[in-house]
């Protein structure tokens, strides 16, 4: 059972990958995510998370399938 | 309530026109407020040459649609449409068209300003700058 990980923009480029996937076992909440996707980079402070593309903070629980997101502030419009 | 997501240059006008002809609150609607926005050649001081606009797939949509919703169910409006623009662009190109309609002027004026303040604190966009002086650079500032 796995975990999907985006990262996108800046983020992207500062953690040298765009998606990767981790088993579910390994984590609980979005901030475990973070650390052992990144092998326990820094988080930067404005840094933006989304579960299942919706804003979440990162003490949200993941699970099994779930989509997971880290990206800088947004710049649209 | 319609949402746009372009991967190369759009007419906001015309497309505007395209889509007002095809609703259905043809002779119900008395104002119409628009908002484009558009790409400079100048930002922070610097002059640019380009810009790659990079988006979520999917979460961009998911959020547009819900500051649609959000947007009609606090205002007394008839519709709404977002355009946006993805990919390479060029200064002039239209990056954005919001439109909403509306019997009276305040909901239209007021809804199309929502929807843009949202869009711009939300929707997850970036903006990749290519400076004039052959740098790059990710804009980090919702001006």
């Amino acid at each position: 059972m796995t975990i999907q990980v985006k990262f996108f923009a800046s983020l992207r480029e500062h953690v040298g990958q765009a998606e990767v996937e981790i088993a579910e076992s390994l984590v609980e909440t979005v901030a475990d995510v973070w650390s052992q996707t990144t092998k326990d980079m820094v988080l930067p402070e404005n840094t933006l998370m989304a579960v299942n593309m919706d804003y979440v903070d990162a003490s949200y629980q993941v699970k099994a399938g779930d989509e997971v997101a880290f990206f800088p502030p947004v710049t649209g419009g | 309530m319609l949402i746009e997501i372009k991967k190369s240059a759009f007419e906001p006008y015309q497309r505007l026109l395209d889509y007002q002809a095809e609703a259905g609150f043809s002779g119900k609607f008395g104002a119409t407020a628009v908002f484009v926005g558009s790409m400079r050649e100048f930002n922070q001081g610097d002059d640019v040459d380009k810009m790659l606009l990079e988006h979520y797939p999917g979460m961009t949509e998911k959020y547009l649609q819900k500051i649609s919703e959000e947007a009609s169910n606090k205002w007394n409006i008839f519709d709404s449409l977002i355009v946006h623009r993805i990919g390479e662009m060029l200064p002039n190109d239209p990056i954005v068209l919001v439109a909403v309609w509306s019997a009276h002027r305040a909901d239209a004026f007021d809804a199309s300003r929502y929807l843009m303040e949202e869009l711009k604190s939300r929707a997850p966009f970036w903006k990749k700058e290519s400076l004039s002086a052959e740098q790059e650079r990710w804009v980090e500032k919702n001006t």
